[in-house]
């Protein structure tokens, strides 16, 4: 890697979030057609009923920082990983990245059912933005993590989502990210495949050099993993802090 | 695994020039497999239903409509004057149609993955091409059946393609912005195709046209797909340079398709991920 020494120059946050507000329209959201709009528009209806998914929330994490996030359902968790992700972009303040990133969000999207497993591979790798050298270089390395050499040329149709699930899981982690968004990844797959994915992002967290965003509902897997946690509630930053504290409080107040 | 990875320079695209460029590939390459993988007959079909197509019509219109009798269009050129009309008619509307669908169908992959948006109308335009590849063989076969040979000037066939592209991209940028707030356009468009096909001259004769309205001439002229046809027709058909002012016609319409479409797409980009 060419950059490394001009990245330590830069500030080591590697995610910036800095004062971030997600506001959606609900009124507006489920119009999708031109005939409700009119009678909205005549109605006045339209620019009301305003939802805050999260509220001015800002934190910074550092390079190789290992941090959970917690929070029940509903509390603007998955908003912030999309945030974070660049897949939504926030009403107000700003969400500053570095570096690349492999989010691990509901795997196996943007696969293709029709194409073959092989096919998904490419497709895949060039929207994480691989080239196409270093997918030929790495596609035995997928294919050995996953564990699926005899169906690499099937349709993924004719696959189960566990095995879904491991292809993609493969293709995000063959490099080294720089930032590794962890989205209940962990929940899909046998048990086996399982251990085999923590054991891959434990060892990615070993290396040093990765950022890693971590989400579950499994308050234990995150105290086993993360460092530092950061606790959102109704679209509030409630808590930034060690793990451990920060997870004390949360099985605070459910109790 | 890592360790042999992080050794390699290029691990990721050095620009997102090339990492579109790679996403385009293969979204069209998975249009391809997607279409014609399971039929041997579909790649058949691509170039026999234009000349079916052309043979209906042919039919049609030197009888009930008589459009190949008289002056502009010797009799047998006509069905080759259908169907260079037809197959780029054919460009615009399966680009368009197709376009238009793009950002919602690909909505699952825009809520996850950070990818510019405007690659998939793009990637749905281009795709249009190889359908006209194999239309192309369409007309080949036509030219063959009435030995008429083809001339150098069809090396002028790639400014046409490439004009008529970008006047189908611009257009298919606004389309694809639009439906995702409208759903009602997918209906819609459908039905401007129909009027659209009507109001070209595809099948129409210059002399045909002469004896319309003011008001009908006026659409059949004024509209841009018009000069698309004409491009093609000049090189094809009367194997002549198309002219300039049929040139300049077709790169205006594309600039000005072009830039309305990016700006609208520009514009409403941002809000897409809270309607699909």
């Amino acid at each position: 890697m060419p950059d490394m020494t001009t990245t330590s120059d830069n500030p080591p946050y590697a995610i910036d979030v800095d004062h971030v507000t997600m506001v959606f329209n609900m009124a507006s959201e489920s119009l999708t057609n031109l005939k409700e709009y009119a009678i909205k528009l005549v109605r006045r209806e339209l620019f009301f009923k305003e939802f805050r998914a999260l509220k001015d929330i800002s934190f910074r994490i550092r390079r190789g920082e290992i941090v959970g996030l917690v929070g029940t359902n509903g509390s603007g968790k998955s908003t912030m990983l999309k945030i974070i992700a660049g897949v939504l972009e926030p009403s107000r303040g700003s969400c500053t990245v570095r570096g690349n990133i492999a989010p691990l969000i509901e795997l196996g999207a943007g696969f293709d059912p029709e194409l073959t497993a092989r096919e998904n591979i490419y497709l895949n790798g060039a929207l994480l933005g691989y080239t196409r050298q270093f997918i030929d270089d790495n596609l035995q390395d997928i294919i050995d993590f996953a564990e699926l050499h005899d169906f690499m040329d099937m349709p993924l149709k004719n696959f189960s989502s566990g095995m879904v699930a491991r292809i993609a899981f493969a293709i995000a982690t063959v490099t080294e990210p720089d930032i590794l968004i962890v989205d209940e990844t962990l929940s899909v797959g046998d048990v086996f495949f399982q251990e085999k994915c923590e054991r891959r992002i434990r060892q990615l967290i070993d290396s040093g050099d990765v950022t890693v965003l971590f989400v579950s509902h499994d308050i234990e897997q995150v105290e086993r993993i993360c460092q530092r946690a950061i606790w959102i509630e109704k679209g509030d930053l409630r808590m930034d802090g060690p793990v451990a504290e920060v997870c004390e409080a949360y099985r605070a107040q459910s109790r | 695994m890592a360790i042999t990875s992080i050794t390699r320079t290029a691990t990721h695209a050095k620009s997102d020039m090339e990492k579109d460029l790679f996403i385009l590939q293969q979204l069209v390459t998975r249009d391809f497999k997607r279409k014609y993988r399971r039929s041997v007959l579909g790649i058949v079909w691509s170039v026999l239903n234009p000349l079916l197509m052309m043979a209906v019509m042919a039919l049609v219109f030197s009888t009930i409509f008589a459009q190949g009798r008289n002056g502009s269009v010797p009799p047998e050129l006509y069905p080759l004057y259908l169907i260079v009309g037809s197959v780029t008619f054919s460009v615009m509307s399966d680009s368009t149609s197709q376009a238009l669908m793009s950002i919602i169908d690909n909505a699952s992959l825009l809520k996850k993955v950070k990818v510019h948006r405007y690659v998939f109308p793009v990637q749905k335009t281009l795709f249009s091409l190889v359908n006209f590849g194999f239309s192309l063989v369409a007309v080949a076969l036509v030219m063959l059946w009435f030995h008429i040979l083809p001339t150098w000037h069809l090396i002028w066939l790639p400014v046409g393609l490439a004009l008529l592209m970008l006047f189908c991209m611009g257009l298919g940028l606004l389309l694809a912005a639009l439906t995702v707030f409208f759903r009602d356009i997918m209906h819609l468009w459908s039905v401007v195709i129909t009027a659209w096909t009507y109001f070209t001259p595809i099948f129409w004769t210059d002399d045909y046209i002469k004896a319309m309205p003011n008001v009908l001439q006026a659409l059949m002229y004024g509209n841009p797909m018009y000069n698309y046809l004409t491009f093609m027709r000049q090189i094809f058909l009367w194997q002549a340079n198309p002219e300039p002012v049929t040139v300049a016609l077709c790169a205006g319409w594309a600039a000005l398709m072009l830039i309305v479409g990016a700006a609208v797409f520009h514009r409403l980009e941002h809000k897409f991920i809270l309607y699909i």
